[in-house]
């Protein structure tokens, strides 16, 4: 029989983290599984182990995931590293389910009476032409060298998109000594709305201002541009795109860093089988979840990000909630205790969720460099273009699903985790139906692809062999 | 490109290999992060058109920097920490039986 837990959570970031601490605070048997060598998530990625000595490079919100790791470390839940969850299972008969797992190679089963998906989010697709030339990497992509391996872009970098990590990442690389050749910045103009009244009274308002204040000390962004670019042959050698006066310009580079904001990572939840909805403020599928992060789907909660995006700080809070309602699921706290102890998180929430619709306004990426046109690949993988998508749908491909089927779309190795955005939002327009109408691809395990060998090393009973067996 | 800060805290450096060639990286490097380093911003051909990829999201989310490590073909190198002697081999285009 494989190893039995009572609690399993999947993915080390803050929400991670924080349920971790909760549960285990709590006396909950937890297990903590994370694909990463070291705790963290993206937003502390190598948080305990970054080679860079420099403190004021990354900022105090970034050290702080310090305080939050070291407390993950000393909590007592078990933490597996390294470890990749491939299945998630439907109960079985004691009431647990079945967390397919590979780590150096090998894969092995565990069971578990509850689940939290703590998966967190990825960045946002930017689906602009030559956008897959290498040479061209995403803004999280250069946080993550800069944190993990003390790497910074050299040579000529150009930083292009929208959003509050686009200035976090542009003061980052500024203050480690790097150098940028632009910031195109693809926000709208921002028009005045009311939402801007509560936006006033968010932690983010101070914290983004200084951010671009700072950048703008080094260099003018360019603002309120159009039709990005990526050029090159068997690399990237620049970008163009039209100013906001309409004229084409061309900038020289050897890096090309895009942002346009992070989005729920829910290919696990979602082959789980947890309900999701398009949310249109947050242009992305989000699960169904009740007030203490629970699904539709009996003993499997979503915290952080992967719920929705609120940022680190919600995240952890997050963490908190479902880890309070699992032990309480559990048996470990009655309701008034959870009720009780989940009054701190929920402040805090508050506190953090202010202002988020404007945020949201503000920064929502624009439609031609969410929706491609023409030969711009749509997914990579695969190399579909948005032309290719549209004349499926011409011929007959009704959603993601049939694509599949023509196309091919969405079936290569990353299994739709970079191209299903763009995919039903291409769909929805070509068929002149919502995204909540058109729906993402169907997922099932396993959700990494793991070897056949690590497939057939796993323990199975006789009723399994006698199911597939020939006679 | 990618260069490394100065004043990096201290740690072990590791050689491997990519296609025969050794490159150094620092121990707590992911192969993808090593490939960078040493200059690689391409690691593989595509197996539908032959055109050339590099790493993308770093994150493992992308697969976009598969390579093949000690043998065993399309390895997430943002998830793989380099190791002193490891076999790094870029893949071109299609898979070939017993190769």
């Amino acid at each position: 029989m494989s190893e039995a837990r009572d609690l399993a959570i999947i993915g080390a970031g803050p929400a991670g983290m924080a349920a971790a601490i909760t549960a285990a605070t709590l006396g909950v048997d937890t297990v903590v599984l994370d694909e990463q060598a070291s705790p963290g998530g993206q937003i502390y990625r190598a948080i305990t182990e970054t080679p860079v000595r420099h403190g004021t490079v990354f900022g105090d919100d970034y050290w702080r995931g310090l305080d939050l790791a070291r407390a993950f470390i000393g909590s007592g839940a078990t933490y597996l590293p390294g470890t990749t969850v491939f299945s998630v299972a439907p109960r079985v008969e004691d009431d647990r389910r079945e967390i397919g797992i590979s780590s150096g190679g090998q894969a092995r089963l565990l069971r578990a009476r509850h689940v939290i998906v703590a998966t967190g989010a990825q960045e946002r697709p930017m689906p602009v032409p030559g956008w897959t030339l290498p040479g061209v990497l995403t803004a999280g992509a250069a946080q993550i060298l800069l944190k993990s391996a003390g790497l910074a872009p050299s040579g000529r970098t150009v930083l292009a998109g929208s959003g509050p990590l686009l200035w976090l990442l542009a003061a980052q690389l500024l203050r480690a000594g790097g150098t940028l050749s632009a910031i195109l910045d693809t926000t709208p103009r921002i028009r005045p709305g009311l939402d801007m009244l509560a936006f006033a009274t968010s932690p983010y308002l101070s914290k983004g201002l200084a951010l671009m204040r700072e950048t703008r000390r080094h260099l003018a962004p360019i603002s309120g541009l159009t039709g990005l670019r990526a050029e090159g042959d068997d690399r990237l050698r620049g970008v163009s795109f039209f100013d906001r006066a309409g004229t084409t310009r061309r900038i020289d580079c050897d890096t090309l860093l895009l942002h346009q904001g992070v989005v729920p990572n829910v290919n696990l939840a979602m082959s789980i089988g947890c309900a999701h909805r398009w949310d249109d403020s947050q242009l992305c599928f989000v699960p169904t979840l009740d007030a203490w992060g629970h699904s539709g789907t009996d003993g499997v909660s979503i915290a952080g990000d992967g719920a929705g995006i609120a940022g680190a700080e919600s995240a952890a809070e997050r963490g908190r909630l479902a880890a309070l309602d699992a032990a309480c699921r559990l048996g470990r706290i009655d309701a008034a205790r959870r009720d009780r102890e989940a009054e701190a998180p929920r402040r805090v929430l508050a506190t953090y969720g202010r202002g988020r619709a404007f945020l949201e306004r503000a920064f929502r990426p624009i439609e031609a460099h969410r929706i491609p046109s023409g030969d711009t690949i749509a997914c990579r993988c695969e190399e579909v273009s948005a032309a290719q998508i549209e004349d499926a749908v011409r011929i007959g491909a009704t959603g993601p699903n049939q694509l599949k089927a023509y196309l091919r779309c969405g079936m290569g190795p990353c299994q739709g985790r970079l191209c299903g955005l763009t995919v039903t939002e291409l769909i929805a327009r070509a068929r002149g139906k919502t995204p909540d109408e058109i729906g993402h691809y169907r997922l099932r395990p396993p959700v990494k692809p793991i070897t056949v060998a690590e497939l057939a090393s796993l323990p199975r009973s006789e009723a399994e062999t006698n199911a597939v067996a020939r006679q | 490109m990618f260069r490394r800060l100065p004043d990096l805290a201290d740690t072990a450096s590791v050689t491997l290999t990519v296609d025969g060639e050794a490159i150094t990286a620092r121990a707590s490097d992911t192969v993808a992060a090593a490939l960078l380093a040493a200059g690689h911003a391409a690691c593989r051909e595509t197996a539908v058109s032959n055109s050339a990829r590099g790493p993308y999201c770093l994150m493992g989310v992308c697969f976009d920097c598969l390579v093949s490590i000690d043998g065993l073909g399309n390895r997430q190198g943002c998830l793989v920490r380099v190791r002193d002697g490891m076999r790094v081999e870029t893949q071109r285009g299609k898979r070939v039986a017993g190769r």
